[in-house]
């Protein structure tokens, strides 16, 4: 093509790709699925669990999509009987090292493993074995460990090698027993790990999980309401998880055009403030050395008539606003349209620039 | 961002985070962002992975720092004189972009001739950094394809803070750096909509959309929409406010957020100012240091509770969607709206979408803003009208000054307000650290995050930790001029020697009792990076 964009088509459906791009980024786009485990797109490609394998014409054996660049006049298929048995046996062998307990597993509903093994109608009963059985490890305030539930996908070492370059966890152990952890097994503590639940985010199954929200709710009870963290400049977006009322967790918007999915400690974990017991839940207005207890129309009352009078023994220079690079910009722009309008002042300053 | 307005047009970053990954040449200076900005920091570092080169301007030993190919280790407050001979160096070696001097700048050679004064030697000797690494930063950067330069609060949070970052773009235009993907300058702030507070107007001297209010035709625009008359007078900034209430000449005063009290370098005299007040309203989500000093606190809604949008620090206007009703009933633009009409003046927004559309008619940077777009597309101003893709990059072709040029500022080195001396050995500088936010209000709520991370802890060099024997861990008295703090010490190589380092987060050890009175002239934003202390076992 001319301008540098091939032509593929995948399960016979044209369409033009970048030339760097991978079949599994042109089929996404296309809206085509194709089962992934070992890929997140914040991370390289991998391509360790194979079960993206697809038929490319010409090519005798399957190559995972995730790594294959797209060429000019590829054709792809996504499913042939082959390609389903081999994925149909690769889940099968995953979940014969595991400990199946999915009623009252945490990620129960939005587990990658659990919905493909549900697609594809498997358990792992084919291949008993022996099992991994090994203690959960949730020493630290935010993140919950089941090794046992490990299907060593690997991206959870490379979020955090690649992504956050922390180097908290890496593959240790040998043979059977290889699985994530941090070096020595240690506990994670700040001074090897960062707290940004990075790794529980692209975690496909319950091995690794926050600590904070468990047994708060199933992904299918929680509305999940996009939103932008309300720390740092940075902007990023987030899932606020409601159940009854209650922000009870935090989930990655993968979508969002400045985070993709990553958050840091505050975005992920720094919610508890929200439903702190230490609120003030009302207005508060001062008699002598203490506080009390005001409606709000009593309280709005006491502020418009305080203003009103003061405005009229001193005028408006005497009056003014401190607003907040901590509010959204409607209640700035309404701040500054409240002294403009009602004190008919231009006494409003944001009180740190910082 | 004074500084950037008054050189290049806009006080805003020039160009996306998503650019970032491209930068071959990326020099950061005054930021930490692996623990101020994390994600940014995910973008540096992807840029990194790809090869880019690596120049960090910081007093203190950064993870960024540690991995720089040049790490210039400038005293902190010495930020022009290093500006200047980096420029010196660069013009020169004849590196600098004459062609886009030539077209697209003006006050050149105010500039060439101060720099000339800027010699490495003096520059040496003023910032404490080695000629070597002057010339290797010089090379590198004025040499890069893709040059970023990424700053953050070590360069705004100086009493020169606005002459910093003009002197940071002075570097910039001489390179020709600027207005170009992934070439440009950013800078990252504090606050999460610092950018959007600033561009909506709460000033004293400028309306919505950093219209003056000394322009006729800007007034008559807000008098029309608005039904009032509008002061041409430039109002009082926050500083002379509480200057004015000390004086007794100013009485009423009504704080939406924020917590000076405790936030504000110069704590001491901000309290006896609220003290002064004859009627403080004080609108927050928590009992702070300032609520204290209030006739009427008002609940605030947490970000959880409302709709509206926040501006990030690359222009992105981004929604704010509320998940649960607000605790006290009422989010503050319903409180404001009551609060006027009880005074007379009719507002009558339904929705903040209401607040976004008149946002939209009165400021055109923000002219194309609606919530509608917002749920469809992602934008970035400027963006004037309903059919405007926002933009990515700014200054790709004009500047935003009168002429489109970019200005070049002659500037001096002036250093810190307070150096430290026989009394006050040590440099004091103030910082974020990842895990706390601010005044710890929020982050100080959270369980986790209080385990991890207690208390407040003294950065100190080894070096000087063995002279005043100090071991980790050990309780010291921090001392200023101003007043004095108990922390317990952390023996670091992130502290050059003669530095200390504190957060401002915590309430029980509060650092801002002991930093200086000095602030920017222009912006009042406090000298928080430096100031003179004395640390006693
Ligand atoms: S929380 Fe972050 S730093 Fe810690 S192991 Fe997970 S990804 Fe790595
Ligand atoms: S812990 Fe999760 S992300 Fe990490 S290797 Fe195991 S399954 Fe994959
Ligand atoms: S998640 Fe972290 S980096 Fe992102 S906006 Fe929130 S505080 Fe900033
Ligand atoms: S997703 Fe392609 S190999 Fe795992």
């Amino acid at each position: 093509m001319s301008d540098g964009k091939l032509k593929i088509k995948i399960n016979g459906t044209e369409l033009f790709c970048k030339k760097d791009e991978t079949v599994l980024t042109a089929a996404k786009r296309a809206g085509i699925y194709i089962p992934t485990l070992c890929h997140d797109d914040r991370l390289e490609p991998y391509g360790g669990c194979r079960l993206c394998i697809v038929h490319i014409k010409g090519v005798p054996k399957p190559l995972p999509a995730c790594t294959t660049p797209v060429a000019d006049n590829m054709e792809v298929t996504t499913e042939t009987p082959t390609i389903k048995r081999i994925r149909k046996r690769l889940i099968e062998l995953l979940l014969s090292n595991h400990p199946n307990d999915c009623m009252r597993c945490e990620k129960t509903g939005e587990c990658e493993l659990q919905d493909l093994s549900y697609k594809y109608g498997v358990d792992g009963s084919r291949f008993e074995g022996e099992k991994w059985d090994m203690p959960v490890r949730e020493a630290n305030p935010f993140i919950r460990y089941e090794p046992n539930k490990c299907i060593l996908c690997g991206r959870c070492v490379r979020i955090c090698n690649e992504v956050v370059m922390a180097g908290t966890i890496e593959l240790t152990g040998r043979g059977f027993y290889t699985m994530p952890d941090t070096a020595f097994g240690k506990p994670r503590t700040l001074s090897n790990c960062e707290f940004c639940g990075q790794c529980v985010s692209t975690c496909p199954t319950g091995a690794l999980t926050d600590k904070k929200s468990r047994g708060k709710g199933r992904a299918y009870e929680m509305k999940k309401v996009r939103t932008t963290c309300s720390y740092c400049g940075t902007g990023c977006n987030l899932d606020l998880n409601v159940r009854d009322g209650r922000v009870v967790k935090v989930t990655s918007a993968y979508d969002a055009p400045v985070n993709h999915g990553n958050l840091c400690i505050k975005g992920r974990y720094g919610y508890d403030f929200i439903h702190s017991f230490e609120r003030i839940k009302s207005p508060l207005i001062r008699k002598g050395y203490k506080f009390v207890t005001a409606s709000w129309d009593e309280a709005l009352e006491v502020v418009a008539s305080k203003f009103k009078a003061l405005l009229k023994k001193y005028g408006p220079d005497a009056v003014g606003a401190f607003s907040s690079s901590r509010c959204t910009n409607e209640e700035n722009f309404l701040l500054s349209k409240w002294v403009r309008t009602s004190l008919r002042s231009n006494n409003v300053d944001n009180c740190a620039r910082v | 961002m004074a500084g950037l307005a008054t050189s290049l047009g806009a006080g805003a970053a020039t160009n996306s985070l998503a650019q970032m990954p491209e930068i071959d040449t990326l020099f950061l200076f005054g930021s930490n962002p692996t623990e101020a900005h994390p994600i940014v920091s995910i973008y540096l570092k992807k840029a990194l992975r790809n090869g880019a080169r690596l120049i960090v301007g910081d007093p203190r030993l950064t993870w960024m720092a540690k991995r720089a190919d040049v790490w210039l280790n400038l005293r902190p407050g010495s930020n022009i004189a290093l500006m200047n001979g980096l420029i010196h160096v660069i013009l020169k070696n004849g590196w600098e972009n004459r062609a886009f001097i030539e077209r697209r700048t003006e006050g050149f050679e105010e500039l060439r001739e101060k720099v000339r004064g800027y010699d490495l030697k003096k520059v040496e000797r003023l910032t404490g950094v080695s000629a070597d690494r002057i010339t290797e930063a010089a090379r590198l950067y004025s040499h890069a394809d893709k040059a970023m330069i990424v700053y953050g609060l070590g360069v705004t949070e100086h009493r020169t803070g606005t002459e910093n970052a003009m002197a940071i773009a002075n570097l910039a235009l001489v390179c020709g750096h600027i207005g170009r993907p992934s070439t440009g300058i950013m800078a990252l702030r504090g606050q999460n909509n610092v950018q959007g507070a600033s561009d909506l107007g709460p000033a004293p001297n400028i309306l919505p959309g950093y219209q003056p209010v000394a322009s006729p035709d800007v007034r008559a625009k807000f008098e029309k929409a608005w039904g009032v008359p509008i002061s041409p007078e430039t109002g009082l900034k926050s500083v002379e406010m509480l200057d004015k209430a000390c004086e007794g000449k100013f009485k009423g005063l009504f704080i939406l957020g924020e917590d000076p009290a405790q936030t504000d370098p110069n704590v001491h005299e901000v309290r006896k100012a609220l003290q002064s007040l004859e009627f403080l309203v004080v609108q927050d989500i928590f009992h702070t240091e300032t609520t204290k000093y209030a006739h009427v606190i008002l609940p605030g809604a947490s970000f959880a509770e409302k709709d509206g949008t926040f501006t990030n620090g690359e222009r992105r206007i981004q929604r704010v969607r509320k998940a649960i009703e607000p605790l006290s009933g009422m989010a503050e633009w319903q409180v404001i709206s009551r609060l006027s009409n009880l005074m007379g003046y009719p507002m009558t927004y339904n929705h903040p979408s209401e607040i976004m559309d008149e946002i939209a008619r009165l400021t055109p940077i923000y002219g194309g803003i609606s919530y509608e777009r917002l749920e469809k597309e992602s934008l970035q101003w400027p963006c004037p009208t309903k059919d405007h893709p926002g933009t990515t990059t700014l200054y790709s072709d004009l500047f935003s000054r009168p002429g489109g040029l970019a200005r070049f500022v002659a500037l001096d080195h002036k250093g810190p307000g307070e150096v430290p001396d026989r009394e006050y050995p040590f440099v004091l500088i103030t910082g974020r650290i990842r895990e706390h936010y601010n005044n710890g209000s929020m982050t100080g709520k959270v369980p986790g995050i209080v385990e991890l991370v207690p208390e407040e802890l003294l950065e100190i060099n080894p070096a000087d930790a063995k002279r005043l024997k100090i071991s980790d861990g050990d309780t010291v008295r921090v001392s200023s001029r101003r007043g004095e703090i108990t922390v317990r010490a952390r023996i670091t190589e992130r502290s050059q020697k003669g530095n200390v380092f504190l957060t401002f987060h915590f309430r029980d050890a509060l650092s801002n009792l002991l930093t200086s009175e000095y602030r920017d002239p222009v912006t009042g934003t406090p000298e928080y990076k430096s100031c003179a202390v004395k640390i006693e076992k």
